[in-house]
């Protein structure tokens, strides 16, 4: 067990993968030469040269296109965009491709194609700062990973290179400098295993990708107040695994889901309702959701923080579900 | 270097003296635009009794360009197409019984019933699908065709659509990757005069498709698209120059729909005159005229074979009527591919 960053669990995953299997490669906007807008794929054009690490030009639809294509042609394609927000221009080759083939020709060929993308924020204004995960998520057909830790990244990326499935790996940019404990040697973590960060009693926090850490981080702070709370990691949100959250709800009878994403239509809607369902009789406060405010992410650095959940709001929020 | 000469301008009498291929070939490549022409008007009848649903986009009249440019093709070439794919999919030999039962929506479907007429498919024929996203479908052939390259395998992949999905982007940025990863991708529009309802000039700045192939430095060519030789030879050429690894190729071929665009088309923006002026270019006929001239083939040849494709296209009709329809549980099935179990 060795420390790593995200960036380096994310980077030795395909490295590790590529030495592996000769049909993983990897494209997109500044992958080779420059080795990644977030350095994930700094130093793979040296190892593995131009044929396997491809520049694309500016193009996200043949960019995640041509991955679907190489994929039903027998390959392993690795495609990259630069942020999340720049896959609204690959829409359609995502939902009416990627998450479709499989199902639309009766079962005769599917096209695992890897997704990675980053969401994050940092002053970047409206366009440069979303989180669509939910939306992808929504779709059947296509495997939805959102790590929040360097172990699982590695873990869930060299899975989704093994799989038959597309699948959408969104990282966060803030992230990529996160270190944590990265198991030796060869590891896979499966889709639709959600993962107990943290037991408690009084509370169930549901979370993933960034916030899982400001979770964490508020439920130490409750602690010093006698306030337990149990903290879970879906790390995938397609499929998704409630079966550990509802297991704790009834055991807590409070939920509290954070997410980075607008609430409203968010992953927390989706959990509330199941959460709503599957626990009924078991909650003594209703589901409660935090998440970023409900407007376009401005510049300026006071009104971006504003926008957005920190510490302080889960530990508020979970006070007043406990009064 | 753009090539604007075109196959059709060459004399028809010093091409059709020798023919382009041998007159068992020439019987073969007629067979397979009559049956896509009876395939079809089985299906028209059948929409209109209501076995049929949703959008049907019939290829009646365009059937040399399908048949001559897959007999251009080898059978381990990828095909991409457009939702009009009937006719690409007969000319790669998907059997009719599977494809007018998949218009059915019957379990015995091509797709089991889950595709329908615009999403014929079968990938041990490299018969990659119709698409029905208008350009959509561009990006895949792109990653086909990269997927040959990477592995050094000489086939080519073809991407095929209308004259109205030039105007789109996925047709640029594939164009253009394409070409800067010297892919071995031919690019076949099907230039038939309007993007649904809307006439060519009415839609793109530029009245000929190749001239968008110039812009990204692909060599392009036109086309007679109702003649089926003509189509053969371009695509031979192209498939040549793909597979010699000089990149991407265009062809612009040029048909006419007989039919509306759809199933129910009023076909307000055509008179029924331009039409029936257009019928008189019938690719069948023409080449029904070009066997009896120069290949020996007699109108006993004909009948024999039409004899032959009418059984065929009643028994696609009759397999298709009396399968099951698929079984409710199939509604669930192939959301997901069964995933891997050793990773």
């Amino acid at each position: 067990m060795a420390e790593q960053s995200y960036r380096d669990a994310i980077k030795d995953a395909l490295r590790e993968e590529m030495r592996r299997d000769e049909r993983v490669f990897i494209l997109g906007e500044e992958v080779g030469v420059w080795g990644g807008t977030y350095a994930v794929t700094r130093g793979l054009y040296d190892e593995f040269g131009a044929k396997r690490v491809r520049d694309t030009p500016i193009a996200e639809s043949v960019i995640v296109g041509a991955a679907i294509g190489a994929a039903m042609g027998g390959l392993r394609p690795v495609a990259e965009l630069m942020t999340i927000n720049f896959s609204l221009v690959a829409m359609d080759q995502i939902v009416n491709n990627a998450s479709k083939m499989f199902y639309m020709f009766g079962g005769q060929f599917s096209c695992p194609v890897v997704i990675r993308t980053p969401a994050g924020w940092g002053q970047l204004a409206a366009t440069h700062s979303q989180s669509f995960e939910a939306w992808y998520a929504s779709l059947p057909g296509l495997i939805v990973a959102m790590p929040a830790t360097p172990r699982d990244a590695k873990g869930l990326l060299k899975r989704a290179l093994r799989s038959n499935n597309p699948v959408m790996f969104i990282e966060h940019a803030r992230l990529y400098n996160v270190v944590g404990e990265v198991p030796d040697g060869d590891y896979t973590i499966p889709f639709g295993v959600s993962e107990i960060k943290r037991a408690g009693r009084d509370v169930t926090i549901v979370s993933y990708s960034r916030m899982l850490h400001v979770a964490l981080a508020a439920a130490n702070k409750l602690a010093q107040e006698n306030i337990e709370a149990t903290v879970i990691d879906l790390r995938t949100l397609r499929p998704l695994d409630l079966a550990p959250v509802i297991e704790s709800v009834k055991q807590t009878h409070r939920a509290l889901i954070v997410e980075e994403d607008w609430v409203t239509c968010g992953m927390g809607a989706e959990i509330a309702a199941r959460i709503g369902k599957d626990a009924f009789d078991y909650l003594d406060a209703p589901v409660e959701r935090l998440g970023a405010i409900e407007v376009p992410m401005p510049y300026s650095k006071p009104l971006e923080a504003l926008a957005l959940p920190e510490e302080k709001h889960i530990i508020a929020r979970v006070k007043e579900m406990l009064t | 270097m753009i090539n604007t000469a075109t196959v059709a301008n060459i004399q028809p009498a010093t091409r059709d003296a020798t023919l382009s291929v041998t007159r068992e070939q020439g019987l073969e490549l007629w067979r397979q635009m009559v049956l896509i022409r009876r395939f079809e008007e089985r299906a028209e009848q059948a929409y209109t009794e209501g076995k049929i649903g949703g959008f049907m986009h019939l290829y009646i009249g365009e059937e040399a360009i399908a048949v001559g440019a897959l007999a251009g093709l080898n059978p381990d070439d990828d095909v991409v197409t457009h939702y009009r794919d009937h006719g690409y999919a007969l000319a790669r030999d998907l059997a009719p019984n599977a494809l007018m039962a998949e218009l059915y929506g019957k379990a015995t479907g091509v797709c089991k019933g889950k595709g329908g007429s615009m999403h014929f498919a079968d990938p041990r024929k490299h018969f990659w699908g119709g698409y029905a996203i208008v350009g959509g479908h561009i990006p895949l052939a792109v990653g086909l065709a990269f997927a040959a390259q990477y592995q050094n395998q000489p086939r080519v992949a073809v991407a095929i659509f209308g004259d109205g999905a030039t105007n789109i982007g996925m047709f640029h940025e594939s164009l253009n990757m394409a070409k800067v990863w010297n892919v071995p991708l031919i690019i076949l529009v099907e230039n038939n005069q309007y993007g649904m309802g809307t006439a060519v000039q009415r839609a793109s700045a530029v009245p000929d498709m190749i001239t968008k192939a110039l812009a990204y430095n692909i060599p392009a060519i036109q086309v007679d698209g109702n003649d089926v030789l003509a189509m053969r030879e371009v695509m031979l050429n192209a498939a040549q120059n793909a597979r010699r690894g000089e990149g991407p190729q265009f062809i612009e071929a040029h048909t006419y729909r007989w039919r509306g665009h759809s199933m129910g088309d009023p076909q307000r923006y055509r008179s029924k005159d331009e039409v029936e002026k257009m019928k008189t270019r019938d690719p069948i006929a023409r080449f029904e005229n070009r066997l009896l001239e120069y290949a020996r083939a007699t109108q006993d040849d004909f009948a024999r074979g039409r004899a032959e494709v009418e059984r065929v296209a009643a028994e696609a009709i009759e397999f298709a009527e009396t399968s099951p329809f698929p079984d409710p549980a199939e509604l669930y099935t192939d959301v997901f591919a069964p995933e891997v179990t050793n990773g």
